[in-house]
């Protein structure tokens, strides 16, 4: 890997990775099982060039902000390393949002240029919201057909100029990105991340998970979440790797991918990894009765043997047909993004694939601790990674207390939010909501939030507040969006849920149609986004003098309701 | 060609045969994820038996946000 403690900037070691490695193949782009096009560390340097040069030509300078907003492709990366070059800021938002979420967060985060795909686009111009992000000037579009109505926008393809573009350089204490953690209601959250959170951030990962040139990662997860950008765009270009896109998230896609690319390395959220748990198994239940006697005998003879820490080398042997369905060169599946339940990670364990799994925050440029492997332990998320100070504020009589962190990574704060930065960030410390405790051997265990939020299986925040907008105007006094644990704190990760809190008017009843009436509201929310159930509170929410509502104090006197009774499903 | 009534109802005959549940309780603008109790890969999963037995390819980014069979269908029938 690059000394990254010798440059102050992503773009400057991007820059020299490009050359280092320029006969390297960076990106292999799939479509589906059809690969497309393999791009060497020089084609994606003679392809980037040309569109730095022809942002700056059209004005964008140093600490503008450009968006991108486009599924994982070497398109993404290359208009990313355009950005870092012109000495810009770059934006990245989720392609899943709807368009009136995505024209919120390109108007928040005043961005000049939007990089998107067609088909993104198409959605884009139509919405009724197009307009309210002003300051968007230039509008980048890729992969339009032929005779597609741009709307206003300019063909990425067509957008180059000639003329080496100037390279400035940037201090490491410059924003480099703003990362949308959540926040697509009122309050949007981003957290400005410098390029020293991503420098310190990837420096201590080849001690751990090493890359090196013809190791291949498959990029997965969305670029724009802050694990992908880490560990499918910046730490495998410094190391020389590949990195494979597929432009799908089909399953049989994905498992099809390991054996054909060799991948090295791939990072999971739960859901995707609970998926090829289901896939195993039932291949497992194929078996003949004494071909299922043996695999088990050779499964435990591997636990046997990795019980203190991984031997990837006999797994592959003793479970050679496992192993070959993921390439046979698998050295981890890293797991991030939300949490997962230990038995699933036993259960690739028992295999004798590693699965490392990780804790972190989009505030502290994703990693706080990981699972070194040695050993392995599926009932913890590893110990902070080098150079992260991570203490337990205010522990209770069992050590249980809210998770801190101190490091290089955590973000400058959120941007146009100093009140929320300075609750988050205390005396240098990121609070991070999340409670814990350390065990002797200096594992961090969770043990459920603190905040208001949950995190889904695909590894997405959701703060109750940002969907009470689907449901303004609803005929009741008033109303409110909570996590169930926020309520009635369970000392757990998983099972998380979203409650509709009403308050009826008096004399007003549950009636059908207000249930339908949710139901219709709940439905028009993107699936992950939506309330399991509704909990009838016949008390005046307790409200600042602004009429905000006192959301600590209202849960306080919700928890006094019996949760299982209290919520009525939808 | 099929008429849009009988795409969406082989999308709902082939959603209760992979799901297991009767071909009656599905109705077209159910919601799936709800009604089927399914996440999104799972949701995928429906999607590709659905492009090989209508002989077709549908990019995910055209299922994106897409949560009934009815639009689901429609999505299906502009790619016939």
């Amino acid at each position: 890997m690059l000394d990254l403690s010798k440059y102050q900037s992503i773009g400057a070691a991007l820059r020299d990775a490009l050359d280092q490695f320029a006969a390297e193949v960076c990106l292999i782009e799939s479509d589906r099982e059809r690969q497309k096009e393999r791009i060497t560390y020089r084609d994606f340097k003679e392809r980037a060039e040309p569109l730095a040069r022809a942002l700056q030509d059209a004005g964008f300078k140093a600490n503008d902000r450009a968006a991108i907003i486009m599924t994982n492709q070497s398109k993404w990366l290359i208009s990313a390393y355009a950005i870092f070059y012109c000495r810009g800021v770059l934006v990245p938002l989720d392609y899943k949002l709807t368009p009136e979420e995505q024209w919120q967060l390109l108007k928040h985060s005043s961005a000049s240029i939007l990089i998107t795909e067609y088909p993104i686009w198409r959605q884009l111009a139509a919405s009724p919201s197009r307009g309210s992000a002003t300051r968007v000037k230039t509008l980048l579009v890729t992969e339009a057909p032929p005779n597609a109505d741009l709307s206003g926008a300019q063909r990425w393809e067509e957008f180059r100029a000639t003329g080496e573009p100037a390279f400035i350089p940037r201090q490491r204490s410059d924003v480099a990105t703003i990362v949308y953690s959540s926040g697509t209601g009122g309050r949007p959250k981003g957290c400005m991340m410098t390029h020293e959170n991503y420098l310190e951030q990837c420096m201590p990962f080849p001690a751990l998970y090493p890359l090196w040139p013809g190791a291949t990662y498959l990029s997965i997860l969305p670029t724009n979440h802050a694990i992908d950008f880490m560990l499918g765009f910046f730490y495998p270009f410094v190391n020389g790797a590949t990195v494979v896109h597929l432009r799908t998230l089909r399953p049989e896609y994905v498992r099809a991918a390991f054996p054909k690319y060799k991948i090295t390395y791939v990072t999971l959220v739960p859901l995707v990894l609970k998926n090829l748990q289901k896939g195993l198994q039932a291949r497992f239940e194929t078996l003949s009765p004494w071909k299922r006697k043996l695999f088990t005998a050779l499964v435990a003879v591997n636990m046997a043997f990795t019980r203190s820490r991984p031997h990837v080398g006999l797994s592959r042997l003793l479970l050679k047909q496992v192993h070959e369905a993921f390439g046979g060169q698998l050295r981890a599946i890293i797991v991030g993004g939300a949490f997962t339940e230990p038995q699933v990670l036993q259960f690739f364990y028992n295999l004798g694939i590693s699965v490392a799994n990780a804790y972190g925050l989009t505030e502290a440029c994703t990693g706080i601790t990981v699972n070194d492997l040695k050993p392995f332990r599926a009932d913890t998320v590893g110990k902070p990674l080098p150079g992260m100070q991570v203490r337990i504020v205010n522990p209770d009589s069992d050590g249980i207390g809210e998770v801190s962190v101190r490091s290089k990574t955590v973000m400058a704060g959120y941007l146009n939010e100093p009140e929320l930065t300075a609750e988050s960030i205390v005396d240098g410390w990121l609070m991070t909501g999340d409670l814990g405790r350390f065990d002797a051997t200096g594992h961090l265990q969770l043990f459920g939030r603190k905040k208001n939020m949950i995190v889904t299986e695909e590894g997405k925040n959701i703060y109750p507040e940002d969907i009470e907008a689907a449901f303004e105007s609803l005929p009741v006094k008033e109303f409110c969006v909570f996590a169930a644990n926020y309520i009635w704190p369970k000392r757990s990760m998983v099972g998380e849920q979203l409650l509709l809190v009403l308050h009826l008017d008096q004399g007003q009843t549950l009636s059908d149609e207000l249930r339908r009436d949710i139901s219709v509201r709940n439905s028009r929310l993107l699936n992950y986004k939506r309330v399991h159930g509704i909990v009838l509170f016949n008390e005046d929410f307790p409200r600042t003098a602004s009429l905000k509502i006192k959301r600590n104090i209202l849960a306080e006197r919700m928890a006094q309701l019996d949760r299982a009774s209290a919520i009525l499903p939808l | 060609m099929r008429t849009i009534d009988e795409t969406t109802q082989e999308v709902l005959n082939l959603a209760s045969k992979h799901f297991q549940v009767p071909t009656n309780s599905l109705a077209p603008d159910d919601d799936f994820f709800k009604k089927l109790g399914i996440d999104s890969l799972q949701a995928l999963e429906l999607l590709s038996r659905l492009e090989n037995h209508f002989g077709i390819e549908l990019p995910d980014y055209e299922v994106q946000g897409v949560s009934d069979f009815r639009t689901l269908a429609s999505r299906i029938q502009s790619r016939l």
